[in-house]
């Protein structure tokens, strides 16, 4: 009886922590579809490109590794931004998804023959690994990256929400979101907002390469993929059109993810991408708007 | 050499596809003037503000501000270089506060100056003040209306366009609102005014010109608000 509520307390340890993963995950793509009307499949990439960092930075000191990581991370984000999204600004959503999956499919071709330079596919990223050591809380045995993801994920948070309530640049980013017509005519500078929300996307995306590596420290070319599909996912179940409910879905489906695979037998848990998605479908059936958006009106386009 | 207009448009033509939905415009606009522009529906009214914001491009002809070609400019370098546009609908922020939706104007303020930057805004519209923390959105048309023009206003644009900032008011607040353009043209804005109650602006207006079919077709003074024949007249002369 105990070792079974042990082990729920640790599953709802790690479900939280998931959750706050594809939480930033999911602020960092509804960001820069708020203000581009852009999913950025791509995005994935980004933190593909800081596990790599962090892996080939594994003989820095810790510190140096984490702020390489972050730098590679937000250039990559403001390159992809000036050389591929701003000259498609204003094209088809449709256009613009699959010009992100061809940037996807080039960034891992890319890492491919870096990563197989030195004759061995995949690299390890092991400075940042003693956070993946467990603590004991009650007796129940918690990853220490729990904690810094859950951590992290609520102060990124916080901080991005105060930013965007109270300053010049996130009232803009704001008025950009809902309606960017009217906010150019305002004098809003377009350029400024995309380069915000695409800085900001960058350094969560960081955040969360430094998180996945701590999880999974051997970095391959389709590192943080499927954490990224199953965010998309997530990032439309909650409602893709505002940030909050995006940031809620993202956060629903990490922490489902979970609870899902816990409950699976453990020979069975190949089914865990069937079960989740079979519940996202029930949930876009029922809530067509999206789970999180009360009140709104149904007719949302939807990606 | 006389001093520039403060808004020229020379000769301009706005197509949509191939089809010319302005033709041969030219007019101009004074300092501190208020120059009506009336006409029926799609007779390019719109057309030709958007055309000013940039939001249209000019297919030929200039339009200068302060004698300075706007070519190639975008709408926001249009709006910081000091042209604000009500747009038609008022296209307020219905989520944000009235605040919010005031300090967004502040985007295409050219200078800092002394004083509550929301000033302009709720000196012309008091109840902008007391309302500040309300959502825009549970205002009233006429109060919507009242944000969009004081939004425009505390950039201290030199020229502002309106268009059709009546449509939809009750009469009481299309009263405020006309007395709210005069007292605007009072402390030296211009006025490019895009209305559909063409006897009133062409009462208030130094010059109110009719645009039939993308043309110009008649230029009116304040004499002729009284002359419905000839403002009728000048609408069907397509």
């Amino acid at each position: 009886m105990s070792t079974i509520a042990s082990v729920d307390l640790q599953t709802l340890g790690d479900a939280f922590g998931q959750g706050a993963i594809y939480a930033l995950m999911a602020v960092g793509i509804g960001l820069v579809f708020g203000v581009l009307r852009l999913v950025n499949f791509a995005y994935g990439q980004l933190i593909m490109a800081g596990a790599y960092t962090l892996a080939y930075t594994s003989g820095w000191p810790v510190a140096a590794s984490i702020v390489s990581c972050f730098a590679v991370v937000v250039t990559l984000s403001l390159a992809m931004d000036r050389l591929v999204f701003r000259p498609l600004r204003g094209s088809s959503p449709a256009v613009m998804l699959v010009t992100t999956f061809a940037v996807s499919f080039f960034l891992q071709a890319l890492a491919l023959i870096i990563d197989l330079r030195d004759g061995t596919l995949g690299q390890i990223a092991s400075s940042v690994a003693p956070l993946n050591q467990a603590v004991s809380v009650g007796g129940v045995d918690v990853r220490k990256v729990t904690f810094v993801a859950v951590g992290v994920a609520v102060g990124a948070l916080v901080a991005l929400a105060l930013v965007l309530a109270r300053t010049t640049i996130g009232l803009h980013t704001r008025a950009a979101a809902s309606d960017f017509r009217t906010a150019r005519l305002l004098g809003v500078r377009a350029n400024r907002v995309i380069a915000f929300a695409v800085v900001v996307s960058g350094l969560l995306a960081g955040a969360v390469a430094v998180l996945l590596t701590v999880q999974n420290p051997f970095v391959q070319p389709d590192f943080a993929l499927e954490d990224t599909i199953i965010v998309l996912v997530g990032v439309v179940v909650g409602g893709i059109d505002r940030l909050w409910t995006a940031t809620l879905g993202g956060f629903a489906i990490g922490f489902v993810s979970v609870l899902v695979n816990a409950a699976l037998p453990t020979d069975k848990t190949v089914f865990l991408p069937s079960v989740v998605y079979a519940l996202v479908i029930v949930v876009l059936l029922l809530r067509p708007a999206g789970l999180f958006a009360w009140g709104r009106r149904a007719a949302v386009e939807r990606v | 050499m006389p001093e520039a207009a403060a808004l020229e448009l020379d000769g301009i033509e706005v197509r949509y596809g191939s089809v010319s939905a302005v033709r041969d415009l030219t007019l101009s606009v004074g300092k501190g003037e208020i120059v009506g522009l009336i006409g029926p529906n799609g007779a390019g009214k719109s057309t030709t503000l958007h055309a000013i914001m940039g939001l249209l491009p000019a297919h030929r002809g200039e339009i200068r501000l302060h004698g300075q070609s706007l070519r190639r400019r975008s709408a926001e370098a249009i709006a910081r270089a000091g042209i604000a546009l009500v747009p038609e609908g008022r296209r307020i922020f219905g989520d944000f506060t009235v605040e919010e939706n005031l300090r967004l104007g502040l985007a295409a303020r050219r200078q800092a100056y002394i004083g509550d930057a929301l000033g302009p805004a709720f000196e012309l519209f008091p109840i902008l003040a007391e309302f500040r923390r309300r959502q825009a959105g549970a205002l009233s048309g006429g109060q919507q209306q009242q944000l969009a023009i004081g939004r425009a206003l505390v950039a201290r644009p030199d020229i502002l366009l309106l268009d059709e900032p009546s449509l939809g008011l009750a009469p009481l607040a299309v009263d405020g609102i006309f007395q709210a353009f005069t007292e605007i043209r009072e402390v030296g804005t211009t006025i490019l005014l895009v209305e559909q109650r063409a006897q009133r602006t062409v009462a208030l207006a130094n010059r109110t010109h009719v645009l039939v079919g993308g043309e110009l077709q008649m230029t009116l003074g304040p004499a002729d608000a009284e002359d419905t024949d000839k403002i009728i007249a000048a609408y069907l002369a397509s």
